[in-house]
């Protein structure tokens, strides 16, 4: 089983090379150009989150193999940063403390075929994300 | 990562040419803004054929260009968005509504010659 692939993200740069580094390993994995595109977006946006609310963190990606024999690609977006207070509220599109768009989460759920988030305020917050082949 | 931009008549064009960071498109902002004010030029084409990614600071950062733009009485065009870029910015829930698109930079030129004709 091939190994995590984890990257640390502490600038605008890093948010670039994390999603350079997922479209890779999405395309080896099996990925059509499409769908490899919308797991680096899905990254982009995780990654950014973490530059903007925690400074640091880091990004986790890992090739995955379902019970079913389904091959998938998950992404973990993690940090130490303020953590959420409402995880509801910033699921909610158009929502953004941060005077974006307001599509950043709402919008990485859409993309990914399965979504998780832990947040405590105070402690930090981790995404995970997967994505199946077809 | 910086963006060359080349004066064509009236009309400025910007080709990003790799994967862009965020300070990069906040610089290719304050660049373009400022070129249209010292060149006052009628119209700006941003070909961005080769982004990897159009995510939500991407966009937002193409929406203020064009805003910024518009108020100087200058038109935006931006060209070039790949399949597979635009499929995952419809999935996002960004479609660049305000901001005419145009496939490549030669129908860019022609949308905005079209639009300076319809002007004068």
């Amino acid at each position: 089983m091939p190994a995590d692939t984890r990257i640390l993200i502490a600038s605008d740069r890093d948010v670039v090379a994390a999603r350079q580094q997922g479209r890779a390993l999405a395309l080896r994995t099996g990925f059509s150009m499409s769908e490899a595109t919308l797991i680096a977006t899905a990254i982009s946006e995780l990654a950014r989150n973490i530059v903007s609310y925690a400074n640091q963190g880091s990004v986790t990606l890992r090739p995955v193999y379902g019970s079913n024999g389904a091959t998938g690609l998950t992404i973990v977006a993690s940090d130490s940063g303020p953590g959420i207070t409402d995880v509801t509220l910033a699921l909610r599109d158009g929502y953004s403390s941060s005077g974006g768009l307001g599509l950043g989460l709402p919008g990485v759920r859409r993309l990914m075929d399965e979504f998780d988030i832990v947040s405590k305020a105070g402690s930090g917050t981790t995404v995970t994300v997967t994505k199946w082949l077809p | 990562m910086q963006v060359p931009i080349l004066k064509q008549g009236g009309v400025l064009i910007a080709t990003i040419q790799a994967a862009l960071s965020d300070a990069d498109l906040l610089e290719l902002r304050t660049a373009l803004v400022r070129q249209v004010v010292r060149y006052r030029s009628s119209g700006v084409i941003v070909d961005v054929t080769a982004m990897d990614v159009m995510d939500s600071f991407a966009s937002r950062t193409l929406l203020e260009i064009s805003h910024m733009i518009r108020l100087r009485g200058a038109a935006t065009v931006i060209v070039g968005i790949q399949p597979e870029v635009a499929f995952a910015m419809v999935q996002l829930g960004l479609t660049l509504e305000d901001i005419p698109t145009a496939l490549d930079l030669e129908e860019g030129l022609a949308y905005l010659q079209q639009k300076a004709r319809s002007i004068n």
